[in-house]
């Protein structure tokens, strides 16, 4: 929180940005009051993001450690990546909540407390052998301690809920408190309110007696001296919406196959952080999007590929464990040379490992975690936002060059929200797909191509000058053929198994891989174009690693940034970005992958800065990494 | 609406160039044949028809069918099948496995393609052995037989494939055998027939690695008492002397000989039409030496296929919100704008 404008007189100081966190038991609807300050933040022309954060457990028993589900918000009147390294206000619901998240809390930071569930039991199921707010051990915060339950209690009295039903508005009773402090309007929440409650009178107006009263609360007893505001941020002109990164998967994923004529098949098994584009894509049938729920991992991706196969786009989403099962299917397109759209929705590996928390340690996996030499095509979006733009590539890439495609999502930007500028339909890229209607063998009975045979022959394994083969669907008259995995003659597609066959074919899937580089954007170096250092980041981490690079730079030193989108393969310009600079960094969210695929295809002596603990990088985490480059005068030191 | 007619079709219009690579004597030569015989009668255009199998000896059956065929992974095909049919649903879409491939390593998917009666058409080749790595027992070897993995005799309990179908709630469930081409020929026009998943076991010779495995059914002498070809409508009724009949005793079916121990009146009558599946069921665990081993359609029922009621959600999908427009579903959350 930077200070911009004194305090006193005014009861408002203005303020950059605001970082506030809801944390609760995962009953006490944290994650939609945080939902709801995101909109109204977003709605006051405010940036935003967000970083969800809940336990793997549906509900871990009430009140304990484990149960604990937080939100956080970030909202600010400048341009922002990440949502905050560090909290500028902590509402916890109970004293689990506070246990886990107070760490997080900056030194001053406000403090909502909710004083009614701080009994000997609650601290008990904590863990705490004195209370908290009573031991001084919370001197240094700002507290607000309120009687939450008490007070929402009080406020809805005069409903006809019952004790516990009115108990379960308290986060609205909460949420007011926080409007009220960094003056937020009403409005957006109760027009939410209505739309989700109009049918039950009852719940909708004791959530809305429950956020005014914590409003107004705020205001009577004159919680805090001081309110705080946040300025409009400036930003480019248009339309937007918040978007999280699933949703922004779905839609860009329907919007490409609506835009390229193409029916979508969706198969996917439940997985957490995935399963959210499954249950967006199967409500968009009055799109043509066809979704099944498959009966395992394996079943879901044979499925997506027996509809490529088909015609249709073949889309199964998943996240690491899935990506294990579905292996050899996606070797099998791989082989046969059908696209296939993979979603990789990566989080803590290995096994089941951290379900619902972020990580990027699926790229080799990716890359290698195939039989035999298995080159496919792999993305990463690097926001929310950009998972629409990735999912337009991702269809556009296995199309035009039959192949699989990775995207590689995780759980960060899955669930993190950001504000997007809605796109207008008609400047979409529209994906030109041709399916063959005809044979397309050239050759006489004189000179068979590759003893093709004579001419008038559908060969399918004949290419085009990317080395693609044609992509003939079953129903079309005169191209009867047959595909599978086994190893095949060019051009013909017959079964063989000579030596020199292989090594070709062998060759020619990976230079037709190779070969998409020849349609994907260059890598763009933000901040210096040559100089020092030069930190290089993938998928996820790009808001994070922008505002660390950015800040660094404040101080001189010559940095430059590039973050990969395309990862196989990489931009044509790669080796040519990396020559501009002596240093490399490369943060990752894993023991080092990009790392290790940059200094075998560069040679360049990049180091890595990572952390695996199922959380982002904080911008703090980036600068201390590049610090150690510099000394005071900005030269760089790596010694 | 013009009706174009479908070109009349012979058997070897249906063979590919490729080479066959099955052994001699190997029983998937027959059903092969039988297969594009069969087709060559559907009324059905060939572009239209695909063959997709999994891994194993009789999965190379697609590189022989002059049709659209797609070879896939070990135990896989059904889903492969699954969604193709949902990309094209007009397709008439086969899928061809072993008893390794479709009741071992695939036994899931099968499982799951049948209780969804997804409109696929499944023919399992059961030769009791795995044929393609050289002799293991499969899971429908059986109990005691001797193979390089199972030295001193099979002790996994055999999968009967036809209970396992039907208590997937397979809408049609048949049987055939690879040394009785002609009814291997009408049970495929069935099996064509059929809307929804349909699975067909054909007991097929591997000459290779466990040649004669079904002598009592194959060779025509054992046949007639060792085999009860099922005929809707009609007593269940076998034997050399055609005197040989099923009856049942509560819940417990018997071999009874006609004349001497009750009358055709008592036999059993075969309906496969029969909702309930508890009878289809009954006969399916009929096994040599105890009983004849039933050929035939042991099940023929109509329910809506996975195909149809996709299409109907679709439909209706439609018919409530109207054709899908980018332009709300972009919208579809609170908007502010920025001037
Ligand atoms: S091994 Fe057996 S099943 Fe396989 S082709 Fe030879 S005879 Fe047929």
């Amino acid at each position: 929180m930077v200070v911009s404008a004194p305090a006193a007189p005014s009861r408002f100081e203005e303020v950059d940005s605001i970082t506030i966190r809801f944390a609760g038991d995962s009953g006490d609807g944290m994650q939609v009051v945080g939902t709801q300050l995101t909109n109204v933040s977003a709605i006051m022309g405010n940036d935003i993001a967000t970083f969800p954060d809940f336990p793997a457990e549906i509900r871990a028993p009430a009140g304990t450690l484990a149960g604990v589900s937080g939100f956080q918000v970030h909202f600010a009147s400048t341009d922002i990546h990440t949502p905050g390294d560090s909290l500028n206000c902590l509402v916890v619901m109970n004293p689990a909540a506070l246990k886990t998240n107070l760490k997080d809390l900056q030194p001053g930071g406000i403090l909502i407390v909710n004083a009614d569930s701080f009994g000997v039991t609650d601290l008990g199921k904590a863990k705490y052998a004195t209370n908290p707010l009573e031991d001084g051990s919370l001197k240094g915060y700002r507290i607000v301690k309120v009687a939450i339950d008490k007070l929402n209690r009080e406020a809805l009295k005069d409903s006809n809920l019952a004790i516990r039903d009115a108990d379960r508005c308290k986060n609205f009773f909460a949420l007011g408190l926080v409007f009220w402090m960094f003056e937020r309007s009403q409005e957006t929440t109760i027009k939410w309110l209505h739309a989700k409650f109009g049918k039950k009178p009852d719940i909708l107006q004791a959530n809305i007696s429950a956020l005014k009263a914590g409003y107004n609360y705020g205001e009577t007893v004159e919680l805090m001296p001081i309110q705080y505001r946040v300025a409009k941020a400036k930003i480019s002109p248009g339309t937007y919406r918040k978007i999280t990164g699933n949703e922004a998967l779905a839609m860009g994923l329907v919007a490409a196959c609506e835009l390229a004529n193409k029916t979508m098949v969706c198969a996917s098994y439940p997985i957490t952080p995935a399963t959210d584009v499954l249950h967006q894509l199967a409500d968009m049938k009055n799109f043509g999007v066809k979704t099944i729920q498959a009966e395992d991992e394996i079943a879901a991706v044979g499925m997506a590929l027996g509809a490529s196969y088909g015609g249709a786009i073949g889309i199964t989403g998943t996240s690491g464990p899935g990506v294990c099962l579905k292996s050899e299917a996606i070797n099998l397109a791989v082989m046969t040379e059908l696209p296939l759209v993979i979603i990789d929705v990566q989080r803590g590996g290995p096994s089941t490992g951290l379900p619902t928390k972020t990580e990027q340690s699926d790229l080799l996996q990716a890359f290698f975690g195939r039989n035999g030499e298995s080159p496919v095509a792999i993305i990463a979006p690097k926001t929310p936002g950009d998972c629409f733009n990735m999912a337009f590539e991702a269809i556009r890439i296995a199309t035009e060059f039959m192949v699989p495609i990775f995207i590689l999502s995780d759980g960060y930007i899955a669930n993190g929200a950001e504000p997007w500028l809605i796109p207008e339909v008609d400047n979409l890229p529209k994906i030109k797909i041709n399916h063959p209607t005809g044979p397309n063998s050239q050759g006489s009975s004189a000179t068979h191509e590759n003893g093709a045979g004579e001419p008038g022959k559908f060969l399918p394994y004949k290419r085009n000058e990317n080395l693609v083969r044609p992509w003939a669907i079953p129903g079309t008259i005169g191209l009867e053929h047959r595909i599978g995995g086994i190893e095949k003659q060019d051009v013909t597609g017959n079964i063989n198994y000579e030596p020199a066959n292989h090594e070709h074919m062998v060759w020619t899937r990976a230079q037709k891989v190779a070969n998409i580089a020849k349609t994907i954007p260059d890598l763009v170096v933000e901040g210096d174009q040559e100089g020092e250092l030069l930190v290089i980041g993938w998928g996820g981490t790009y808001g994070t690693i922008a505002t660390g690079v950015q800040k660094a730079r404040l101080n001189g030193w010559k940095i430059g940034q590039v973050h990969f989108q395309y990862l196989n393969p990489f931009p044509k310009n790669t080796a040519e970005v990396f020559q501009k600079f002596k240093y490399f960094l490369v943060p990752e969210l894993n023991r080092g992958q990009l790392l290790l695929l940059l200094r075998g295809t560069f040679l360049i002596d990049a180091k890595g800065l990572n952390k695996i603990q199922g959380k982002p990088f904080l911008v703090s985490e980036i600068m201390d990494g590049i610090k150690p480059y510099f000394h005071s005068n900005g030269n760089a030191d790596n010694s | 609406m013009t009706v174009t007619a479908l070109p009349t079709l012979k058997p070897a219009d249906f063979a590919s160039d490729q080479e066959i690579r099955w052994c001699p004597g190997c029983g998937d030569y027959s059903i092969l044949a039988q297969t594009r015989k069969a087709l060559s009668t559907v009324p059905f255009p060939k572009e239209k028809m695909v063959f997709i199998s999994g891994i194993g000896c009789s999965s190379r059956f697609p590189y022989y069918m002059n049709t659209y065929g797609f070879h896939t992974i070990h135990g896989r095909a059904p889903t492969f099948a699954t969604g193709l049919k949902l990309a094209q649903p007009d397709l008439m879409v086969w899928v061809v496995t072993g008893d390794g491939d479709g009741l071992s390593i695939g036994g899931n998917h099968l499982i799951h393609a049948l209780r969804r009666n997804i409109d696929i058409k499944i023919l399992l080749f059961n030769n009791e052995i795995y044929g393609l790595t050289k002799g293991q027992y499969s899971p429908t070897s059986r109990l005691g037989t001797r193979t390089k993995t199972s030295p001193g005799g099979s002790i996994d309990a055999p999968i009967r494939a036809l209970s396992l179908a039907l208590a997937a709630e397979a809408t049609f469930v048949a049987r055939t055998m690879d040394l009785d081409p002609a009814h291997t020929a009408s049970t495929l026009q069935r099996v064509a027939a059929h809307k929804g998943s349909a699975f067909v076991e054909i007991y097929q010779n591997c000459k290779i690695f466990n040649d004669g495995v079904f002598n009592y059914v194959t060779d025509k002498a054992l046949r007639s008492d060792n085999a009860l070809y099922l005929v809707h409508g009609k007593p269940m009724v076998f034997g050399k002397d055609n005197n040989k009949g099923i009856r049942l005793n509560g819940l417990d079916p018997e071999v009874v000989t006609i004349g001497k121990d009750c009358a055709l009146d008592d036999i059993m009558v075969h309906d496969e039409t029969a909702a309930n599946p508890t009878m289809a069921y009954l006969l399916s665990r009929f096994a040599y030496p105890d009983f004849p081993e039933v050929f035939g359609v042991l099940r023929n029922v109509s329910e809506p296929t996975y195909d149809e009621l996709m299409a109907k959600q679709m439909a209706d999908s439609l018919a409530k919100k109207g054709k899908g427009d980018l332009r709300k579903l972009f919208r579809n959350d609170d908007l502010w704008t920025v001037e």
